[in-house]
Formats: structure tokens, sequence, C-alpha cells
């Protein structure tokens, strides 16, 4: 069969796969829409948390960030992951106790204020929305180039998909449908790993292989930063970033996965206190998978990569090198015109341009793998798209028709109204994403990896102080909240985007980038909060013993309103 | 449950959790960022110690620390009759 045909039947069976799952699983409650009915097992729930989890950014990007960054790349890798330790120490449990619908519902009533609630659900709406946009381009991109239609079409059925098992199945259908898609997107992911792996080293387990020697007995490592060296790149095993940054970045990641509200939501989803701890370390495990076979490819992809381009004649390159050509992901423009492709640090000789998001996409071509491998990776990138996609989408219906409409606007909203506007504004909410998908703003790449930095200089501290500390009041929570967000937002808006008169790499406080400085506004955060709360009243009485009850895992019972 | 019980369930809790995420901190932060260039003179095998803990070793330990934490819990919460 040829590479289309593979790729229409893989991606056919998945979507089929999914719609079936949505139809199974209707919500016909709110408390069915919001938290899948409060009954997921552990172990199912920390399937469902790593598809929501590794997103079109795990599965495409970040291998090929690592691949060019080579060190400085572990920033994601630690980042990403040491964020679930905090997740499961310091706040799935107590948030499962705690026991609502939203993390706008914990921060508004812990502190017993619709100030708080507004601040929370405006994060939340920031943090999500950006995120989404991403998602949506990702899959379009994946559409574009594997089924050949436009970018466009591509986003509009990827919409429709969300739309149905989101729309109709609520928490309950996104639950079910992203254990599948964990599969599906693990799969894809592995398979083409392990085939490159033992073509390279001769070990199957590709977290051992990229640490072995390949046929001429180097270490593949050791091969690389000499490869690296001689192109006038810094040496892959060491990198290019100051530590200070490298610590302030990771810490920001750690912090902000820890803080974004479609991961925290899933832990409402289980029956008690120990299992949202169980379902914590599952979803570890089933990232760990992932996470620790990308720097493994990381290293692959870039040895293939420079082995097969640098040096040689352009018009003996393989296919694949055309095919991307044709996407405009790689150009090739031959300065010195000797038609051979010279590739180096150098950008006044260096001829080859390579995106970074096609590494993984473009990896089991380069390595020469079979037509349905590279089909399945088709089928396994939308698979994490879309399943992170639908996770933010929930975040942001159940902010407006929970938050906004049961909570402050519409109190006495029936349990039917609130499940149609909770539907209502999904539909909008996909509608909106889809948009920016087609129209994407320059701001949504930067964005994204700035999303964390947003969610640690907000949600994290606010939730942490609530639980670990009982004298912390709404006044403190509140500014604290305001004052975070704002310097990050002053921060980024600055240095990414020129705003405030701008500024250059020279110019950043302490040498701190962007990215890093989510660290520094938790610091902040974190500080305000406590100094405001030591001058302001005590929290009342009955917050005091929430927070006691909060912290003994006995009794949780289900999530309620 | 008594006062006195909830008091000290916490600190048992807060114990561990102080240990458990001074390991968290030195697999990352440690030995993936301070001391990486000391740790990578030190090999196993193709990799260099720092960088393996950066790109492999914290991940793994992240991953044993949570569970370490469940059956922690799971016994403290035994203990003290709240695993309902």
């Amino acid at each position: 069969m040829d590479l289309q045909t593979w790729i229409w039947l893989l991606v056919g069976i998945t979507f089929a796969l999914y719609i079936g799952i949505a139809i199974w699983a209707r919500a016909g409650s709110t408390k069915e829409f919001y938290v899948a009915g409060g009954g997921v097992s552990p172990l199912a729930n920390g399937l469902a948390t790593a598809a929501d989890w590794m997103s079109a950014a795990s599965f495409i990007s970040m291998a090929g960030l690592i691949s060019f960054n080579g060190y400085d790349g572990s920033v994601y890798l630690m980042g990403w992951t040491g964020g679930y330790v905090l997740l499961a120490l310091l706040l799935a449990p107590y948030l499962r106790k705690f026991g609502k619908f939203t993390v706008p519902d914990f921060i508004g009533d812990r502190y017993y204020s619709n100030v708080a609630r507004t601040v929370a659900v405006f994060c939340a709406l920031l943090v999500s929305f950006t995120y989404v946009a991403g998602q949506m381009r990702g899959v379009g991109l994946v559409f574009s180039r594997f089924l050949e239609v436009d970018i466009n079409t591509g986003v509009i059925i990827g919409m429709i998909i969300v739309l149905f098992y989101a729309v109709l199945g609520g928490m309950k259908g996104i639950t079910y449908t992203q254990v599948a898609q964990y599969c599906v997107l693990i799969f894809a992911f592995m398979v083409p790993a392990i085939f490159i792996s033992i073509q390279m080293t001769g070990n199957p387990i590709p977290q051992i292989g990229f640490g072995a020697a390949g046929e001429d007995g180097v270490f593949l490592l050791d091969k690389l930063d000499s490869l690296h060296r001689d192109l006038g790149f810094a040496e892959y095993t060491s990198g290019s970033k100051s530590k200070l940054d490298v610590f302030f970045i990771t810490a920001a990641l750690m912090a902000g996965t820890a803080g974004l509200p479609h991961v925290i939501v899933r832990f409402f989803t289980v029956k008690k206190v120990s299992d949202a701890r169980k379902s914590a370390g599952w979803a570890l495990l089933f990232i760990m998978i992932l996470y620790t076979t990308a720097p493994a490819i990381a290293v692959f992809a870039r040895t293939n990569m420079i082995e097969t381009v640098s040096n040689q004649e352009y018009d003996k390159l393989p296919e694949w090198f055309t095919t991307w050509e044709e996407t405009g992901l790689i150009t090739f423009n031959d300065k010195n015109g000797d038609g051979k492709i010279q590739y180096t640090a150098d950008s006044k000789i260096n001829e080859l341009t390579i995106d970074k998001d096609i590494m993984v996409l473009a990896n089991p071509e380069i390595a020469g793998l079979p037509n349905w491998v590279i089909a399945l990776v088709a089928a396994g990138a939308l698979a994490a798209a879309l399943s992170t996609a639908a996770g933010l989408l929930l975040v942001i219906s159940a902010s407006v028709s929970h938050d906004l409409i049961k909570k402050m606007i519409k109190p006495d909203i029936s349990d039917k109204g609130e499940l149609v506007a909770a539907r209502l504004s999904a539909v909008v909410a996909v509608c909106v994403a889809g948009y920016f998908g087609i129209n994407p703003p320059d701001f949504v790449a930067a964005t994204v990896a700035l999303a964390f930095g947003l969610a640690a200089a907000s949600f994290f501290p606010a939730i942490i102080l609530g639980i670990f500390s009982k004298k912390m009041n709404k006044e403190g929570a509140i500014t604290g909240m305001i004052v975070g967000i704002l310097v990050m937002l002053f921060y980024m808006l600055k240095f990414k985007f020129d705003w405030f008169g701008g500024g250059a790499k020279e110019d950043w406080w302490f040498g701190i980038s962007p990215e890093g400085f989510g660290t520094v506004a938790m610091i902040i955060n974190f500080t305000i909060s406590l100094v405001v709360s030591k001058f302001t009243p005590d929290p009342p009485k009955e917050v005091q013993e929430l927070v006691e009850n909060i912290r003994i895992p006995s009794g949780a019972g289900k999530a309620t309103h | 449950m008594k006062i006195s019980d909830q008091k000290k369930y916490w600190k048992t809790n807060l114990k561990y959790l102080a240990i458990l995420l001074t390991i968290w901190f030195i697999v990352s932060y440690c030995c993936g960022i301070i001391f990486v260039d000391e740790l990578n003179t030190i090999r196993m095998g193709g990799f260099k110690l720092g960088f393996w803990f950066a790109q492999q070793g914290s991940i793994y330990v992240f991953t044993i620390l949570i569970f370490v934490y469940i059956k922690l819990m799971n016994k403290l919460d035994k203990k003290y009759n709240l695993d309902s």
C-alpha cells in the first residue's frame, strides 16, 4: 500500500474510534460534564492525564527542540515532568478532598471572595486560550503535510472532531477518548524510536541506545559532539544557555505545570484522595515513557540528519528532502554555487535552514522506515493535539458556565440549564480556537511557552498557600495573584513584543529570559501574599476549618457543588 | 478523629514532603543544572553523568518519588484509620 492510503486508513480508524467512544460516553448531568461523574479509576485517569498533558508540543516539537539545542533542551524534560512531583505531593490530594469542579472554585471558596474567583477565571481563560490555539495549529500542520489538504481545511476537520466529543461527552467523553488517544500516541512515538535505535546502535531500547556506540564503535553522543564542533555549533552535551537561566526556566515550567488548570481538573474526576495520589503516579509513569524517549530520538535524528545532508550534493539527496522543501519547512540556498549543502553555525556561509518542528515527523522518512510507520506518526500527532485541545476546551467552557454563570451571574440556574450553557460555551470556545488556528496571531508560538510562566505567577502560589498556610487571607492572595500576573505580563510584553520600550537580550534583568521570568514573578507573588496577609485580618473561622479539613483525606465524598 | 491525631498526621505528612522534595531538588537542580559540569567529567558508558541526569535520570527519580509517596501515605492513612 502506498503512503497516502496508509495515512487515510490509520487516521480514519482512530477518528472513528474517538467518535464511537464519544457516543458511548455521553454526559447527562453537569457532574458528568465537568468531572466525568467523579468515578474514574486511577489507572484510567493516569492515562487520560498523560494524553491531556502531552500536547502537539510534546509529541511534535519537543524532540526537535532538544535535537537543535542539545543540553539546553533539558529544561523541557525536567520542567515538564518535575512539575508532576509538585502536583502529586502538594496539590492533587488536597484539591480532590476539597471536591469541587474547577480551579476558580477552589480560589473563590478558599479566599471567600468573588474578586478572587474572577481573577482566577481571568487567569484560567488567558492560560487556556493561548495554549489551545497552538494545538489547533498543530492539527492543521499534520493534515496539510500528511493528508495533503489545505491547512485551513485541516483545522476545520479537527474542530469538528473535538466539537463532537467535547460537546457531547464533556469530561466523561474526553476522559475515555484520552485513554484511547494515549495508546495511539505512545505506540506511534515508540515504534519509530525502537526501529531507529536498532538501526543505529543494535539496541532495541532507545533510552539505552542513545548512550551506546554505533557501528563504527564510537559512542553516539561523542560522535555528535564532534560533528557539532566541526560545524561550529555549541557541543551537544553542553549547550550554550547560562546556568542561571536554565535554573529559572526549569523552575517556571515545573511550577507552571503544577498550576495549569486543565491538568488540575483531571484530579477532580477520581473517587477519593488516595486515588488522586495514585493517578498522579500513573500519569507521570506514562509521561515518562515518552519523555525519556524524546532525547534519544533527538540524538538519532540529529546525527542522521547531519550525516545525510552535510556536504552532500544537492541533486543526490533522498526524496524526503524535496518533499519537506515543498512545505517550506526546509530551505536550501546554494550561496557559493558548488551544488553541495554547507550546514554550519556561521549564518554567513550556512545554506540550510530546518524548522525544528519537523524532526519527529520527518524522522521515520529520514531513517527510511516503512510507510505504515510514517502513517502511524501522523495519527499519533493528531491524537496528541486533539486530546490536549479537548481538555483545554473543557476548562474554558467550565469557567464560563460554572464559575461565571452559575457562581456569579445566575446562581439559581437549573442543572439542565447549566449543562446547556456548558455545551454552548464549549461550541463558542471551539470556534474561537479554530479561528486562531486558521489565523494564528504572531504571539501564539511565543505565548504557549509563556502560558507556563503565567500559571506559575498566578495560580501556583495562591493554591499552595491556600493549602499550607491557614492564615493566608483574601487580601494577601488577591494582591499576590494580580501583582504576579501583571509583572509576568509586563516582562513578557517588554521583551517578547517590544512594548514599554522593548529590550534586547542584554537588557534582561539578571540575564533571565522571559521564559524563566515566571519563577521571579512567582517568588514576588509568594512574598507579597505573605507580607500583605500579616497586616490584614485573618480569614474567617469557617475558612480555617476548611483548610484543616482538606488536609485530612477521609470522607472526601463525591465532587459536589 | 482527635485534634491531636490530626496534628500528628499533618506533621508526618510534612516530614515526608520535606524529604522527598529535597531529593527532587537534588536530582534535577543540583545534578542536572548546578553541578552538571563537575558530573560530566564522570562517564557512564556513552553518557556524561550530568547530561544523563538532566535528560534521563531526573525523570526516573521523579516517578519513583511519587510512588514512594503513595506508599508512605497509604500506610499513614491506615495507621490513623483514614483509608475509608
